[in-house]
This record gives C-alpha cells, sequence and structure tokens, in this order.
C-alpha cells in the first residue's frame, strides 16, 4: 500500500507543501511525517495539521482531498509517484528532476516551472504558466514532459528549453513565447501571439486555423515522418488521435524573425495523401 | 553422411567474431525504399575488399515499420564495433541521406552504441533539428525533398560472419540451380544475409598467396581447372564446378539454421557433395560441423 495523504482540513490560505515529495519522505515514519513543516500562509505549522497519514511510503504518494490551495506539491522531486486523486494549487512539480505526477482533476497555474526531468500528467485542464521559467529566469523548462489532456491557459512553454508539452484541448495565448527549444503540441486551437519571440523549437497544431503573428513566415507544406512518432507516443498516452493525422500535411512556418527566426510552427493542414 | 546421391563431407564451415547492426530504411514507396537499400548494400561482399559485408535481410510492411511506411531491413558486419560503426557513418550517409522520400532507423535494441544521426547531423548546417521522442532522440535533416530523418543511435552487437557451405556439382548450369534453390530458401531465415551477387560466391579464397602483398587468393583445391595440377584437391574427377554461399548472421544459431536449410536445399541430383570452408580451425572461433547441423537424416 501507499502512502496516503488525506486533506482533513482545507487551507483558508495557500499551504506551502512541498515536503510532500518522495526525496523528502522516503526514511520517515509516519509519525514524522506528520511532524513535518508546511507553511500555512506565513506561519508554520505541522503537515499533520492539514492532512492525514496513512499507509506506507513504496515509492508512491497518494494525495485526497481539495487541493486546489496546496502548493508546491512535488516540487524538486526526482524520482517516484505522486498521484493526486483531485485538484491541485500552484508551483506543483516545481523544478521537478524525475519521476512522474498525475493528477486526476485540475492543475493550477504554474504547473511544472521549470521543471528538468519526469512527468506531469494532468487529466483535467491546467491554468496559466504551465512548464514555464519562472519571471526573469532566461531558461525555463530543460527536461520531462508535461501531458494536459484538457485545456492550459496562456504562456504554456515560456522560455521553454527542452522537453515536450503536451495540450490535448485548447492553449491561451503567448504558447511557447521566447521560447529556447523542445516541443509543444496542442491537438486543439491555439491562442493570439503563439510562439512570439521563440529563438528555436517546435510548435506543433493538429489545427489549421492558427492565426500567427506576421514575424512568421510560411516555408512549404509536407508531410514530417518525425510527427507520425509522436502520434503514436500520444495514442500510447492515451489520446485519441483522428488516424488520418498520421497522414497528413503541415504547413511548415518559420520565425520568430525578430529573433533568431529558426522556430518553427507546424499546422495540419488536414488534408491526407 | 549420404543424402540421396549427395555426400555430405565430414568437415566444418570456419566462422568468426564479427559485429553486426540492422537498420531499417523506410520510404515513401517499397521502390525507393529498396533503392536505398540496394545503394547501401553495394559493394559489401567481403571484408577482405570491402570494409564490411552487407545485405538486404527483408522487407517490412508499413504497418511493422517504425513510422507506417514501407521499408527495408538490412544487416551490415565488420570485423570491430568501430570499423562498423565508420561503415554505418559513410553508408547511410550516402547511400540512404540521398534517396528521395526515405529515412533511417536503428534495428538492434541492444549493443554497442554508435553515433550516426548526431554526426550526420552536420550537413545541416545549422538548421537540423533533434526530437527526442520517448526517450529516442531523431534528427531531422532538411533536404530539398522534406527532410531526413534519422535516429541519433545506431547500435552493434557481437555477430557471426562467414559462415559457408560449398556445393561441388557435376557442371556449372546445376551447382548454378542448386546454389539458387538454396539461396531462395536461406533468406527466408531472419537475421541472416548472404553477402555475395544473388547470394553465391565463385571465387572463394584460400588464405594467403605467393605474392607477398596479397592476404588472400583463389581457393585452388576447388578449382576443376586446377584439379590435376594443385598438391591437394577436393575435386573428384565428375566435379566440373563449385559454388560457395557465405552466410553473415547476428547469433551462431542463425548461422547455423540457414547453412542447414541451404544444404538440405542444394541436394539435387548432379550434385556430388556438399562441404563446407575452412582454414583448419586456426582462425575462427566457430566450428559449424556439417554432420552434426544435419543431425540424424536418413541416409
Amino acid at each position: 500500500m501507499s502512502l496516503h495523504l488525506k486533506l482533513h482540513t482545507k487551507p483558508e490560505v495557500p499551504l506551502e507543501a512541498d515536503c510532500i515529495c518522495p526525496d523528502k519522505i522516503q526514511s520517515l515514519k509516519n509519525n514524522e511525517i506528520s511532524a513535518m513543516t508546511v507553511f500555512h500562509g506565513n506561519r508554520q505549522v505541522q503537515l499533520g495539521e492539514f492532512f492525514d497519514c496513512k499507509g506506507k511510503f513504496d515509492g508512491e504518494i497518494t494525495i485526497d482531498g481539495d487541493l486546489a490551495n496546496v502548493k508546491h506539491v512535488g516540487a524538486v522531486m526526482s524520482f517516484g509517484k505522486i498521484t493526486v486523486e483531485g485538484n491541485i494549487g500552484l508551483h506543483t512539480g516545481a523544478a521537478m528532476r524525475g519521476g512522474e505526477i498525475n493528477i486526476e482533476g485540475d492543475s493550477s497555474d504554474w504547473l511544472g516551472p521549470e521543471m528538468i526531468g519526469g512527468r506531469i500528467r494532468v487529466k483535467g485542464n491546467a491554468g496559466h504558466m504551465t512548464g514555464s521559467g519562472y519571471r526573469g529566469s532566461p531558461i525555463g523548462m530543460q527536461g520531462g514532459e508535461i501531458i494536459v489532456h484538457g485545456n492550459v491557459k496562456n504562456e504554456t512553454g515560456h522560455v521553454m528549453r527542452r522537453g515536450l508539452i503536451v495540450v490535448g484541448g485548447d492553449s491561451g495565448d503567448f504558447t511557447g513565447v521566447n521560447m529556447l527549444a523542445g516541443t509543444i503540441i496542442v491537438l486543439g486551437n491555439m491562442g493570439i501571439r503563439t510562439g512570439a519571440g521563440m529563438k528555436r523549437g517546435s510548435i506543433i497544431s493538429f489545427n489549421n486555423e492558427a492565426k500567427l503573428l506576421p514575424t512568421f513566415s510560411r516555408n512549404c507544406e509536407y508531410h514530417p515522418s518525425f510527427i507520425k512518432f509522436y502520434v503514436r507516443y500520444l495514442e500510447e498516452l492515451g489520446f485519441s488521435i483522428d488516424t488520418s493525422c498520421l497522414n497528413s500535411a503541415f504547413e511548415r512556418w518559420s520565425g520568430d524573425s525578430v529573433e533568431l527566426n529558426r522556430g518553427e510552427i507546424l499546422l495540419s493542414t488536414n488534408k491526407s495523401k | 553422411m549420404k543424402i540421396k546421391s549427395t555426400q555430405i563431407v565430414d568437415t566444418f564451415a570456419e566462422a568468426f567474431k564479427m559485429y553486426g547492426s540492422r537498420i531499417i530504411i523506410t520510404a515513401e514507396t517499397k521502390e525507393w525504399a529498396m533503392a536505398a537499400a540496394q545503394s547501401v548494400t553495394g559493394f559489401a561482399t567481403s571484408v577482405i575488399g570491402c570494409k564490411c559485408e552487407a545485405g538486404i535481410e527483408t522487407e517490412i510492411l508499413p504497418k511493422e515499420s517504425p513510422d507506417l511506411r514501407p521499408g527495408v531491413s538490412v544487416l551490415l558486419f565488420a570485423m570491430d564495433s568501430e570499423n562498423l560503426g565508420k561503415r554505418l557513418m559513410e553508408r547511410i550517409g550516402q547511400c540512404v541521406m540521398t534517396c528521395p522520400s526515405t529515412a533511417c532507423y536503428n534495428g538492434i535494441d541492444e549493443g554497442n552504441e554508435i553515433v550516426v544521426g548526431g554526426q550526420l547531423r552536420y550537413f545541416g548546417d545549422g538548421y537540423q533539428i533533434s526530437k527526442e521522442i520517448a526517450g529516442k532522440r531523431l534528427w531531422r535533416i532538411p533536404v530539398m525533398d522534406g527532410e531526413f530523418l534519422v535516429d541519433d543511435i545506431f547500435k552493434t552487437k557481437e555477430a557471426v560472419g562467414g559462415g559457408n557451405i560449398l556445393i561441388l556439382a557435376k557442371d556449372q548450369n546445376t551447382a548454378l540451380k542448386a546454389a539458387k534453390s538454396a539461396v531462395n530458401t536461406m533468406r527466408k531465415v531472419p537475421n541472416v544475409i548472404l553477402p555475395f551477387p544473388n547470394g553465391v560466391v565463385r571465387s572463394g579464397s584460400k588464405v594467403g598467396s605467393k605474392y607477398k602483398a596479397l592476404i588472400a587468393s583463389t581457393n585452388d583445391a576447388y578449382c576443376p581447372t586446377l584439379s590435376s595440377v594443385v598438391e591437394k584437391t577436393e575435386v573428384d574427377t565428375n566435379i566440373n564446378s563449385v559454388l560457395e554461399i557465405v552466410i553473415d548472421g547476428l547469433t551462431l544459431k542463425d548461422v547455423e539454421e540457414a547453412m542447414r536449410v541451404g544444404i538440405k536445399a542444394a541436394i539435387k541430383p548432379g550434385i556430388k557433395k556438399i562441404s563446407a570452408g575452412n582454414y583448419g580451425g586456426g582462425l575462427g572461433q566457430y566450428q559449424i560441423q556439417l554432420h552434426k547441423l544435419l543431425g540424424n537424416v536418413e541416409n
């Protein structure tokens, strides 16, 4: 049985619970876990004041309850698995290095900021700044995967350097803003100013309705073979993708010309061979 | 041992430890994939003169290929892993990347890692893009018909080269027919290739030569035209043509299986003997005994 943390008292203000992390919990007994320090607003309290702790850590932590006000869960984790049986608050998986976080509900803003490795999966929607760098940081996400089955809001993948972000639904404005490299795939619609300021990297959309900035230029229409590897991978991750996408042509747009102009936006034309 | 009218000589094939690699070539059509495969396996009959041995293993259906396009599986062999890596670089770069619509993928799960796509990428002159998908890195190199997609890493593993059978026939026509029959059967065995033209070699070699510069020379003991001239001949008076089939495989078991089915398929009227080439057992790491291979075949 995995370690089970059940929220018994809903925090009135954000609860900073970066101690909910396999690296910090692995060698502790349950009473020691309950005595770990968390910040409830600006007040230091024990984790046990909010969570019941049951079971035994075997590499997996399950968290239960309305966690929309619980922040920094899984921050800097390097191994193991965290399952969130509901919604989760800000900064989940911040600077995460390995392991897996599965969120059954929605995630708030700043999901996986400056992530280095591992995988975060969200069954519902995610907020603003998913997989982004913190304000002022020159580099954001440097590896790993963020898989959101629903929608995301603005500035997904801001200053992303490496890794993969997949959005099963729609993405907000400024998707891939100032992107340095890496891959963002959006299965639904993208908002405005996609890829603004991007230097390198790929933004792939299976929808050809995107309105791109005038600083992006159309190169050609072709059939990139590598897309098929992504489609197969997404199917393994549980996405249901129209098989016509496998043979669909893509328009390739280069940009952002105000920067290096080495980034690409690939838009499915939905035209098969 | 005699099967029907063919004598199976009590000898062995002397095979060598080599390093092998499998590459998967895909393209928009089977024809283009095959064109690249034929090019990449060209001039690769023997390590003695070609630095590697290569051949087409099998065709791959779109549903079984990495990118769901028609494909061809090719095996390449060389004497060491480093040398094989260089050959992969040269041949994928010159024969696959140049062929329209192709992509090239590693076809072996375990073994030494050779960076191929990671070196070919420089052809992209800075416009190349890498993608890591499900733990595997691919390089996208811009070319005039779109992109050449190639795996970053290819793998090489210990393999077996130089398995062989010798078909000693009453005449050339009979030898050719038997060899063709054997080749057609052997090509159905997975993990092996027959690197010579149409799978058959007529210029079998022995180690050394009267000329100091040569490391190998004609296998005079099997040359019918020299049967009364050389000190030791393996060619009886009723034998007028000898052909050899060389087999390279990813494992000894694969080579043995190919030899076994090949011998059986080559047994025909007019085939006087089936033998195998060896160097007395002093050079190769493996000795594949023909009688042991055929087991309890009814005489």
